[in-house]
């Protein structure tokens, strides 16, 4: 049977396996889940930016109706608990490693965001734990903090951590400064503009939530809880928190209500819970509210950045640099540091041949939650960075965006970047042709003069985007700081009657695994769809596996599939040269089927599988029984996709409202295996780019620290009537760096879009910059301060 | 704590609950329909949308008392005799859904929508999901799923 | 939420009885609002007495000049009442805009207005209508019902009937929303009718709802949008926060008047 032929093959849009459950309200997220005897914690929380804790008195609340246990810092002490852990390392220009102030699980003597952990109260409902709490009495000595991140590292603003003076964790740079700086000496025109990259807050809609278990007779833990990458956190829990040795935790992530890299953290309460549930003895559960959620989860982005571009007469590049404070929050979390560092300064070139770069990048502490990986991570900053000021290039030297770009385009590959990038392929020019194609690039001029006639102002915003996926390999982020490596696991067992089970490192939250994998292991194996099961998420079935995030599923996590599926048609093909008295070499397997080549000779693989199994007269020395191989597989690069958006707006001056026109995007993921999710990825990163540069906002009050955009009250969610529909292309060039060719597609929305946005609104209002969220009162603001001339255009 | 009765997918449903138990609560841990989720605290994010006696209604923002004797249909009582629901059926077909968190709140409130508006255009779908959060799928496709279903079901 | 008791009245009086009786009661109208807030335990009343399913209080009634609401009528009642949209489109089209559909399926006119939150738009009909409110107790004009953010002139045990809506000759309603929350971040209703002109603000103020005596002045002498589109409105007054400032949400009310003043033709 052929796989092309039944609509499963590769490159075919083939509904989602999954969807089944969902559509029909049977999925499994960890709040679905009870566990018999399960109590409810609570984490009561600072409520106060900075402040020393002078006392905890717990005793009402102990008392209180319902009230198993409750813990504090001293707790977690006392048991030897380590704290939370920043897995990548950055080293400061000096050489020395970045400075890191202690992470515990629950606070000893000082809180350091509204928000930090406290205590944690378990009881037997959650309403009876959530009283209890309002009843512990904590005598706080609040202290003046650090907030706006501009002035945090003056030598008078408060300390975060006593370790990491005027609040600096680090001090980092890359590129070539001596180059640089010669040739912005030798220099005809240089550009500079200041950027803000605002502050996100996650937001997927599923919230974070735990279970912690005991068993005391076999000593094990079990963790169910909402993660990307669950053996990550079993490692981290394991080796660095202490909780139970590695193989006495069971780490479970089941379906997840999205991610965005907010999950990829090891956060403090479900460590708190899974440590907890054997004090008390019974299965502990939490699930954060929303409000919790805004102030706890790891927040986006935050960055400030003075950026120069230095060019020749004929608007040819010659050197970029760039100073960016970015901010940490209280805390290093995960990956903190990895994120303003090289996952930022790496993508500085963008799509062009730039000589000469030069980054540095102050990592700042500030009294908010900690900021770290969410969806694109570094890169959306980079490209947002790169594409205003080629825009701002392109208008001060009145050369056409487009063809500025196209002056610079880097058209040879591999193409080594003065900030370690050696990018493998690419066709920047086909997919900036393809948008301005589909966007009607030539009809604007009209369309703009017909809006004007109504009163209202348009524009027209380019992203050429290069973004670098797959974080990989091992040996290269080792070299940078990682303190894991970044390959992928996967292990295919084919069971007797023929069907099979993948079980894959990467997690699944919304990106379809389930049906993508399964389509690549049927249109392999020549067997339908239905009869592959793709087995993520939980520890005790999958050995090892470094999660999902990074748009590594794909080129990473297939790939280790299909060196798994290399390895089953080795042994299978082994097994029916057996079977069918002929050589090994002469075997072929094609469409589900093993044949002699020359011969009639066939054996269908519903038939092999069982031999393998059976094993009858197998030649022992020579082909064991069964048929399971697994592999692990780190790729030779990361992967690069890139593309153009072009975004247009048209602004309606009396309110300052942006309406997104039209949004044209136009990608080079390499070889697709399913169209249809790979676009609902590029739909929905768009939609979280367009929220970064329209709508959303994580605002801290400068004074107090308290979170101003705690609910969606506040903190603007994108909602269906703020959004276009999308108007998507491909381009392809397929990646060298991966059996399959992929590129990767999760973050490429997130990363590209929002430069495309704020180039079109600054383009309709004749303006240099607009800070991102271009709110209806910023763009209004905007329209009233435009000089004059602008304003009688 | 009052005894609180209700009909819930076609079968009677009762506990004893407290006054302040939300219906969305009844529903998830009294009787185990999890289909409904929460994602969020201040009732704007519609993942918990079910249809009390036929209208969309968010159940995080009423109690369960107040649903007393109300006929209620939630995500898992949407399909008929093993048959999908046409928009349910839409959400597959025109991939509306991706980690899954809020399409039962979206299906629910879809359903309600084209029982009000038979004759759906874009911009009148986009305006009526102003109550319910999507954060993977940017609504395109949901969009998509919804004029889709209203055109089966004319 | 913490604890409370609830009661679901069979009548108004035996509602009034309740309320009498209890030691913090709240009365529950449809609980869009209110719900929330016990949520975020930012209430704690001892009692919740649920006349959202009053039968005597769900009723639209046209008779005379005048439109009749009973005040546990919903939402999305207002919204698609024949009568509403025959002799007050404005006023259907002001309910159809209120939160977002399953809001509108449960959410009360009396509770709405009951609540009286700065950002809630039917205060500005009310105001801008010319609107009667009757209780249990009396009739209170609308002019002297609303007394700043969430303070009305309602006393304890009080509860509100129904509103009578006088029929406008015309009027609208334009709300700009608050990008976040969607609550009107500026609405501004106009209109013409036996009480002359009339133009109502809400979201914006720090006091509630409020009306605009220069542009109504103006509209008398003309009716067109050219009449207020100059008028500058003083940011004192005005809230100001991450949404916008004072002048802006000032600038705002001058924009929806024009644009309402259009709509309603």
């Amino acid at each position: 049977m052929s796989n092309a032929a039944t609509g499963e093959g590769i490159g075919q849009p083939v509904r989602r396996k999954e969807d089944f459950r969902f559509i029909t309200g049977n999925g499994h997220y960890t709040d679905d889940i009870a566990r018999p005897r399960q109590t409810w914690a609570y984490f009561l929380r600072s409520p106060h930016a900075h402040a020393k804790i002078r006392k905890i008195d717990t005793r009402a609340a102990e008392a209180a109706p319902g009230v198993v246990a409750i813990f504090t810092g001293k707790h977690v002490a006392d048991d030897g608990l380590g704290g939370l852990i920043c897995g990548w390392t950055v080293s400061s220009k000096d050489g020395t490693p970045m400075k890191v102030g202690p992470h515990p699980i629950l606070a000893l003597d000082t809180v350091r965001y509204v928000g930090d952990h406290v205590a944690m109260v378990v009881a037997e409902t959650l309403a009876e734990a959530r009283s209890a709490a309002e009843m512990i009495d904590v005598d706080y000595e609040t202290l003046p903090a650090a907030v706006a991140l501009a002035a945090c590292q003056s030598k008078e603003a408060p300390q975060v951590h006593p370790e990491a003076p005027r609040n600096t964790c680090f001090e980092w740079e890359l590129g070539n400064k001596p180059e640089t700086e010669a040739a912005f000496a030798k220099a005809d025109k240089i550009v500079k503009l200041d950027l803000t990259n605002n502050r996100l807050i996650p937001n997927a809609m599923e919230p974070r939530a735990a279970i912690g278990e005991y068993d005391k007779g076999s000593g094990v833990y079990t963790l169910h809880t909402t993660s990307q990458n669950p053996h990550v956190a079993r490692l981290v829990l394991s080796a660095f928190v202490g909780v139970a040795p590695e193989h006495k935790l069971r780490v479970i992530a089941p379906d997840v209500g999205g991610g965005f890299g907010s999950k990829i953290f090891i956060y403090a309460e479900e460590t708190a819970c899974v440590w907890a549930a054997a004090k008390v003895g019974r299965p502990i559960k939490w699930t954060a509210d929303r409000s919790e959620a805004f102030l706890s989860d790891a927040h986006g982005r935050d960055h400030l950045s003075h950026a120069e571009l230095a060019l020749d007469k004929n608007g040819k590049f010659l050197a970029l640099r760039v100073k960016t404070v970015a901010n940490l929050g209280a805390y290093l979390s995960t990956f903190s540091a990895s994120v303003p560092t090289y996952l930022y300064g790496t993508l500085l070139s963008g799509q062009y041949d730039i000589p000469a770069i030069y980054v540095e990048v102050d990592g700042v502490y500030t009294h908010t939650a900690p900021v770290d990986a969410y969806r694109g991570a570094g890169r959306p900053e980079a490209t947002y960075l790169v594409e205003r000021i080629v825009e701002t290039a392109a208008r001060e030297t009145g050369i056409d965006p487009a063809e500025i770009r196209r002056r610079n385009f880097i058209r040879s590959f591999p193409h080594q970047t003065p900030v370690i990038m050696a990018y493998d392929a690419g066709d920047y020019e086909a997919s900036l042709d393809a948008a301005m194609k589909a966007v009607d690039h030539k009809g604007f001029p009209a369309r703009k003069a017909e809006a004007e006639k109504r009163g209202k102002l348009r524009g027209l915003g380019f992203s050429s985007y290069i973004e670098a996926c797959g974080i990989a390999p091992s040996a290269a982020v080792g070299s940078l700081g990682a303190g894991v490596g970044l390959w992928e696991s996967a292990e295919v067992r084919v069971n007797p009657t023929g069907n099979v089970e993948v079980l894959t490192g990467s997690h699944s939250h919304g990106q379809g695994h389930e049906t993508t994998f399964a389509q690549l292991v049927a249109s392999r194996l020549g067997i339908p769809m239905e009869q592959v099961e793709i087995v993520h998420g939980d520890t005790d079935k999958v050995q090892f596996g470094m999660g999902t995030y990074g748009s590594r599923s794909g080129a990473v996590g297939m790939s280790a599939i299909v060196k798994a599926l290399d390895k089953i048609e080795t042994k299978a093909k082994k097994i029916a040269a057996h079977l069918m008295e002929a050589a090994v070499e002469d075997i072929v397997f094609e469409n589900g089927t093993f044949t002699v080549q020359g011969t009639d000779k066939s054996l269908p693989w519903a038939q092999l599988a069982l031999s393998a199994y059976t094993a009858h007269g197998f030649p022992s020395a020579e082909i064991e029984p069964g048929l399971k191989e697994g592999a692990f597989y780190d790729p030779t690069n990361f992967t690069f996709p890139a593309g153009c958006h072009i975004c247009e707006v048209e602004i309606d001056p009396d309110t300052g409202v942006t309406r997104i026109v039209n949004f044209v995007a136009v990608d080079d993921f390499g070889t697709i295996i399913n169209p249809m999710i790979v676009e609902g990825q590029v739909h929905g990163g768009i939609a979280q780019g367009i929220g970064q540069a329209l709508l959303e906002h994580g605002v801290y009050d400068p004074a107090s620290g308290q979170l101003v955009t705690g609910s969606y009250m506040d903190y603007c969610m994108p909602r269906a009537d703020d959004l276009p529909s999308f108007n998507l292309g491909f381009t392809k060039t397929v990646c060298p760096s991966n059996p399959l060719g992929m590129k990767g597609c999760g973050e490429a929305g997130a990363i590209a879009s929002p430069p495309a946005i704020i180039n079109a609104i600054t383009d309709a209002l004749g303006i240099r910059d607009i800070e991102m969220p271009a709110t209806p009162a910023r763009v209004w603001a905007a329209i009233q301060s435009r000089p004059r001339a602008a304003a009688a255009e | 704590m009052p005894v609180v009765a209700m009909t819930v997918n076609g079968k009677p449903a009762s506990a004893d609950v407290e006054a302040r138990t939300l219906l969305v609560h009844f529903i998830r841990e009294h009787l185990g329909l999890t289909g409904t989720h929460v994602g969020c605290d201040t009732s704007q994010c519609g993942a918990c949308v079910v249809h009390v006696d036929g209208r969309a209604v968010k159940s995080c923002a009423i109690l369960a008392v107040q649903a007393e004797g109300a006929d209620i249909v939630t995500v898992e009582g949407l399909a008929k005799n093993g048959e999908l629901h046409p928009v349910q059926q839409a959400f597959r077909e025109h991939h509306g859904l991706q980690c899954g968190f809020c399409t039962p709140g979206m299906i629910m409130t879809a359903v309600d929508l084209i029982r009000r508006k038979p004759n759906l255009d874009e911009k009148t779908v986009r305006e009526e999901l102003e109550g319910n959060i999507c954060r993977c799928t940017g609504y395109h496709n949901i969009v998509k799923a919804i004029l889709a279903a209203s055109q089966a079901m004319r | 939420m913490y604890q409370f008791n609830y009661a679901r009245p069979k009548s108004l009086a035996e509602a009034e009885a309740l309320l009498a009786k209890a030691d913090d009661p709240k009365l529950l109208a449809g609980g869009q609002t209110l719900i929330p807030t016990l949520k975020q335990r930012l209430a704690m009343p001892s009692d919740l007495i649920d006349i959202g399913g009053l039968k005597e209080l769900d009723f639209i009634r046209a008779e005379g000049n005048a439109v009749m609401i009973g005040a546990a009528t919903k939402h999305a009642t207002v919204a698609q009442s024949p009568d509403v949209k025959k002799h007050n489109p404005a006023l259907a089209a002001l309910a159809e805009g209120i939160g977002d559909p399953a809001v509108r399926h449960m959410g009360t006119i009396g509770g709405s207005i009951a609540n009286n939150d700065p950002a809630s738009d039917y205060p500005a009909a009310c105001l801008a209508l010319d609107a009667k409110i009757h209780t249990t107790k009396r009739l209170i004009e609308a002019d002297e019902f609303f007394k700043g953010m969430f303070e009305t002139a309602l006393e304890d045990g009080e509860i509100v009937k129904e509103i009578t809506f006088p029929h406008p000759e015309k009027a609208a309603y334009m709300k700009f929303p608050n990008p976040a929350s969607r609550y009107a971040m500026v609405g501004v209703f106009v209109s013409k009718g036996p009480w002359g002109i009339r133009v109502a603000v809400t979201g914006a103020g720090q006091d509630g709802v409020f009306r605009v005596k220069e542009m109504e002045d103006a509209l008398a002498k003309s009716w067109s949008p050219d009449a207020v589109a100059s008028i500058k409105i003083p940011a004192k007054g005005l809230n100001a926060d991450l949404h916008g400032t004072a002048e802006y949400r000032a600038h705002l009310i001058t924009v929806m008047a024009k644009r309402a003043v259009a709509a309603a033709g």
